[in-house]
């Protein structure tokens, strides 16, 4: 700006140069948002530094899924140079309201059936790639004794479950009212993650989470073993309607079911279909 | 710059002519922030189910939850009240060691992310945090309870009140004071007398501010005091997962909250659109 020839004549060109100056901070504004637009936009196809251009497959999966997927997606992104995969985590219910709102991806994976019916009109086949079970999680060496269900109703005991509206949430509140157990949670926590923190934490004294959660904390949870837990917790897996890459999705999903796929799902705690 | 400003300061840039000019050159940019911010509002009120609103606003899970909200908002501006005006006034008047410390302690939360402000909270307050022992020794556990919901609150909230009554307090020209002890006011009285009435409308905005703070806060909630309908289930958290399972009552829920922060606007018409300056 200082560096501008100075207006000689002050009047007469201000008007239009301002014009100019708007318009030009609105192009600054604008084109990196459209482009930021376009490189989120699903489909969009990413250069590489050796040239070659990859497909990116967006991928929108149950928050339990978080550590397996990133691992399989790396083995997967390594067996074929010309894709990359892109992974968004969130509870299943969550998911399942970003594709409705139009969410720019190629498959989901949820963990159960049910959200992946609701998502009918919007995902083609689904197919099951794992399953899970329940398990109650407490701090390691289980100080208070939780050895069942049953203690989970106990009064010296803080239980944290899932919000009904998850999953994991609806699974626990089923097991438990096939034991016949009523209990009084603390919290319901928006994701069985978060549930699973609060008792690595040592805010609560147990909760309900999946085997492969429990898996994955490495040490900082004791998993007690729940008859039952496993009962109808399948993760279904579809591509999207909308996918920019349909191909590419059915052969990721096919791929899950591999051999290496499954042994990594095996390794993270999650039975096999 | 100083070539084109330099004109303008002469008489003439008074007149609607040159007054028009500025506009021209901010208009659009401006314009554009104003729609920026109008839209989503504007969407919530477009998508709101009139018909059904009134059913939504009174089933008896919103009911409750706008009951724990109220009063987890009152408590945590007492608490602010309580605490934050003694701190508001050793800030302004008297000097001590740490200050410009305690001056960013207070500042901090305001620009904190509040799950950070939430894990923070953990970390101190919680079963395993800082004080958790010694708490626990007297009886009091923060998470998972209604306390803690007004503790979460009151971390984000109480910067509001202290900054801006600190403002009005450090802005009073002290003669006022010292005229009144002079004539014999003790403390308490010029306290009661002089200075109270003078701060008197920053200390409303500043605590209708920091309660509308405390009514909206979400993060620090859910991850410090955690989600139970009835116990820490205030309204943002409510609207947070209604959203997944039924977005036309997260929509109803949304503009009783908008309505709510837009009532604390129009009260603060004459302080903060303007008005009185």
């Amino acid at each position: 700006m200082p560096g501008t020839p100075a207006p000689r004549a002050p009047r007469a060109p201000r008007r239009p140069r301002a014009g100019i100056g708007a318009a030009a901070l609105l192009l600054a504004v604008l084109v990196p948002l459209t482009a930021l637009t376009a490189a989120c936009g699903g489909g969009a196809l990413g250069r590489t530094g050796d040239g070659g251009a990859r497909a990116t497959v967006t991928v929108l999966a149950a928050s339990s899924l978080t550590d397996v997927l990133a691992e399989a997606g790396a083995a997967y992104e390594e067996e074929h140079p010309g894709v990359r995969l892109r992974l968004s985590f969130a509870g299943s219910q969550e998911l399942a309201a970003q594709i409705r709102q139009g969410a720019p991806a190629d498959l989901v994976v949820t963990a159960d059936t049910a959200t992946m019916e609701a998502l009918r009109d919007f995902t083609g086949p689904s197919t099951v790639i794992a399953r899970n079970r329940l398990v109650i999680a407490t701090a390691p060496g289980d100080p208070l004794g939780v050895g069942s269900l049953r203690d989970l109703a106990r009064d010296d005991v803080k239980v944290v479950l899932a919000a009904p509206e998850v999953p994991a949430g609806r699974y626990g509140q089923r097991l438990l009212e096939r034991h016949g157990v009523t209990v009084r949670p603390v919290s319901r926590e928006p994701s069985v993650r978060a549930v699973l923190s609060k008792v690595e934490l040592g805010e609560a004294d147990a909760g309900l989470v999946y085997a492969s959660d429990a898996a994955a904390s490495e040490g900082r949870v004791e998993a007690v073993p729940v008859p039952g837990g496993g009962a109808g917790v399948r993760y279904p897996a579809a591509p999207l309607e909308d996918a920019a890459h349909p191909g590419r999705a059915a052969d990721f999903i096919a791929w899950l079911g591999s051999e290496p796929a499954r042994r990594l799902l095996r390794e993270a705690g999650f039975l096999l279909p | 710059m100083n070539h084109r400003t330099a004109p303008r300061t002469r008489p003439r840039a008074r007149t609607p002519a040159a007054r028009s000019r500025t506009p021209a050159a901010l208009g659009g940019p401006a314009a554009l922030a104003a729609a920026f911010l109008a839209v989503p509002l504007a969407g919530v009120v477009a998508h709101t189910p009139w018909r059904g609103l009134a059913g939504q606003l009174s089933s008896p899970d919103v009911v409750r939850a706008l009951g724990l909200s109220l009063l987890v908002s009152g408590l945590a501006l007492l608490l602010s009240l309580v605490l934050g005006v003694p701190l508001a006034w050793l800030l302004a008047r008297t000097d001590f060691p740490g200050k410009a410390l305690v001056r960013s302690l207070v500042l901090l939360p305001m620009v904190l992310p509040p799950t950070v402000a939430g894990v923070a909270l953990l970390r101190g307050f919680g079963r395993g945090g800082l004080l958790g022992g010694p708490l626990e020794a007297v009886g009091v556990t923060l998470p998972f309870s209604t306390a803690g919901a007004v503790v979460a609150a009151a971390f984000v909230a109480m910067p509001f009140l202290v900054i801006g009554l600190e403002g009005a307090l450090a802005g009073i020209d002290p003669r006022y004071e010292e005229a009144a002890a002079t004539m014999g006011a003790t403390l308490p009285q010029t306290l009661r007398y002089v200075t109270l009435p003078m701060v008197a409308p920053s200390l409303a905005a500043g605590a209708a501010l920091c309660w509308a703070r405390a009514l909206g806060e979400f993060g620090a909630t859910i991850t410090f005091a955690g989600n139970l309908p009835g116990v820490t289930q205030t309204l943002p958290l409510q609207v947070y997962l209604l959203l997944q399972q039924d977005p036309a009552a997260a929509t109803s829920v949304s503009l009783l909250l908008l309505a709510v922060a837009a009532a604390v606007l129009i009260a603060l018409r004459g302080r903060w659109l303007g008005h009185s300056r």
